[in-house]
């Protein structure tokens, strides 16, 4: 029992690229521990899905034909069913959204232990999995010393596989108790457009938690009007009613990639990273010198935005407005 | 109908830390609610508020300390609260999700509740599993990540909105009973009243132990063990700029119009 068994994700048609990615990690734990990468692809155009994801690395895809969408009821019993044929010693699955909608269940029904949110895993027994804490603040090692285990991958942390595969492609008949389906995903919605596109702007200044009160918000706004750029946001200014979803960048926001991206008061957590880590040039103004958002920084200040933003908006012939 | 809440005391790290050991040096931790489980409060006393006869329950697996964000989910409107905590919790050295998940069980097995949220994720160590383990555990349906719930409480479904990747929400129909995890965002949560506060003075909050559900210390067994935690090596390449804001407000002013991307 040292397979490796990874179930790619896909949604409306299209594989998402964490299933290449769960290629490249688990090919290396298969490595590391002598044995073999199963990939499954479970429900839509699982063939054309299976082509696509026969890449360098993969030893067996099962393609399991059910349903169309990811429904974590049918995802479950699959998962145990093919668990029972594979006998993986881990399973690897994405940090999803999804991927936790059925994760923990899997492992749960399994009685096997979970670590999630890995960002590196070493393939010596025991199993070592690294993962981030307070924030992203700190690293910690986890040691599960288990025969088998569930870990779920943080998207982006590994490459995504390529290359000509040549694995043995099968198809898996899962035998799905309709019973035990309790829920019915009956459509998908897309968050509204609104009055900008924050993909579109060169320049974003984008604001955090930092900011503290809805009131500040006016200071923010006149940066970005005195520097003639667009305003963002984290999350938490959404959440809280100060600015519209549309401004939000992130996992759950947009991806923007502008020429010059001002973080003011923002930490850096994984999941707005993931919507701005590819902009050409990224500064943080922030007072903790230690926050994640330094670590993608090219420029930072590590001082109080109640004192930089004024300065700035002077800078530019503004008058600041606090 | 019955709401059962999870609530978790979190801690956060302050700007200047050392860790002892396994995990950050207490002096530098300070603890409050959970984020999302703030949110998760929100929603079922929401509900609570708009319907007639329901009660809303939280429990916490935690130590004294925690009571005082306990008595602020009781401040806002949560009916009665249960803390679990013993000797063998307190000298655990890690509660994984399936040990959480077993212990939370039991407490929804003896309450028997028709609703269970959690939060999507606790902030400190952001495991993001305990909901649907739970779940899983005591045979209810779930969702996770929920950013719209209406409920139809003769129907038995609670229509949800989960929020995927991307700015895409996700509509699904659940049966209940069912754990909703709970996402930051939807719902405004309440700040507590003062009488809110005075009021959850009075409000019952009792303390369990493990033995209490029929629980021992083999329920804290668990493969999983931390056995490292240090500060990453720096990826920063960042070029810092020095000085009061003025200065630094210059050298920023500078370095902009000399990528050309503002003017003036
Ligand atoms: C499923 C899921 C999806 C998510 N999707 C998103 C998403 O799309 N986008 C997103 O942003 N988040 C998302 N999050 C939330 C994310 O985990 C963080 O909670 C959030 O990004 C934190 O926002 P923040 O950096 O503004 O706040 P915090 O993390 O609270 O950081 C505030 C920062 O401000 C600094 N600060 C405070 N005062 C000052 C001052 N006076 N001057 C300068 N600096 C100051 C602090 O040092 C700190 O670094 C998601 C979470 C989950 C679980």
């Amino acid at each position: 029992m040292t397979d490796v068994l990874a179930i790619a994700e896909h949604r409306r048609g299209s594989l998402r690229d964490v299933s290449f990615e769960l290629v490249t990690a688990g090919r290396e734990l298969a490595d590391a521990r002598g044995g073999d990468l199963h990939l499954a692809v479970v429900g839509g155009d699982v063939d054309a899905f299976a082509e696509e994801l026969n890449v360098e690395g993969v030893d067996t895809i099962y393609t399991v034909d059910e349903g169309e969408e990811f429904n974590h009821d049918v995802y479950v019993q699959v998962a145990q069913q093919l668990i029972e044929e594979v006998e993986p010693s881990t399973l690897l699955l994405p940090n999803s959204v999804n991927g936790l909608d059925y994760a923990p269940a899997v492992a749960e029904r399994l009685g096997v232990p979970i670590v999630t949110d890995a960002i590196g895993v070493a393939g010596d027994d025991p199993l070592e999995v690294t993962r981030e804490m307070y924030g992203s603040k700190v690293e910690t090692t986890i040691e599960v010393d288990a025969p088998e285990l569930v870990v779920t991958i943080r998207s982006t942390e590994w490459d995504g596989a390529e290359g000509e595969g040549s694995a043995d492609v099968q198809s898996f008949e899962a035998d799905v108790d309709e019973s035990q389906v309790r829920s019915t995903v009956t459509g998908f919605e897309e968050a509204g457009g609104g009055d900008v596109d924050i993909a579109d702007a060169d320049v974003l200044v984008s604001v955090g938690r930092g900011i503290d009160e809805e009131e500040n918000i006016v200071l923010v706004e006149k940066l970005a009007e005195a520097l003639d750029a667009t305003l963002s946001s984290s999350r938490p200014i959404v959440d809280n009613g100060w600015l519209p979803k549309n401004r939000q960048v992130g996992q759950s926001g947009k991806v923007v990639t502008p020429k010059v991206y001002i973080a003011i008061g923002i930490s850096g957590a994984v999941q707005h990273v993931a919507g701005m880590k590819g902009s050409e040039t990224i500064v943080a103004i922030n007072t903790d010198p230690n926050a994640p958002i330094n670590d993608l920084a090219d420029y930072a200040i590590h001082d109080d935005l109640f004192d930089v933003v004024p300065a700035l908006i002077e800078e530019f012939g503004g008058e600041s407005p606090l | 109908m019955k709401i059962l809440v999870t609530v978790k005391e979190v801690a956060e790290a302050e700007d200047d830390f050392e860790i002892d050991g396994l995990d950050i040096d207490e002096r530098y931790l300070e603890y409050d609610l959970n984020e999302w489980d703030d949110y998760a409060v929100e929603e079922a006393v929401s509900i609570a508020e708009e319907g007639d006869d329901v009660e809303v329950v939280s429990v916490t697996v935690g130590p004294e300390r925690a009571e005082e964000t306990v008595r602020m989910a009781l401040a806002k409107g949560v009916d009665r609260a249960i803390r679990v905590w013993d000797d063998d919790l307190a000298t655990a050295e890690m509660l994984d999700v399936g040990a959480k998940a077993d212990i939370l069980a039991a407490v929804v097995e003896e309450e028997d509740p028709d609703l269970v949220f959690t939060g999507v994720q606790a902030n400190d160590d952001a495991f993001g599993a305990t909901g649907v383990a739970l779940a899983e555990t005591i045979g209810f349906e779930w969702a996770a990540v929920v950013n719209r719930l209406d409920l139809d409480v003769e129907g038995g479904v609670a229509s949800v909105h989960r929020e995927l990747e991307g700015g895409v929400d996700e509509l699904t129909d659940v049966e209940t009973p069912a754990v909703l995890t709970i996402q930051t965002g939807i719902n405004e949560p309440r700040y507590a009243s003062l009488r809110g506060i005075r009021q959850a003075q009075r409000k019952p909050l009792d303390v369990k132990e493990l033995g209490d559900y029929g629980l021992d210390s083999s329920v804290l067994e668990t493969p999983v063990s931390r056995t490292a935690m240090y500060v990453p090596e720096t990826e920063s390449d960042a070029t810092v700029f020095e000085g009061d804001a003025e200065e630094t407000a210059g050298q920023l002013a500078d370095l902009l119009r000399d990528k050309g991307v503002v003017e003036g």
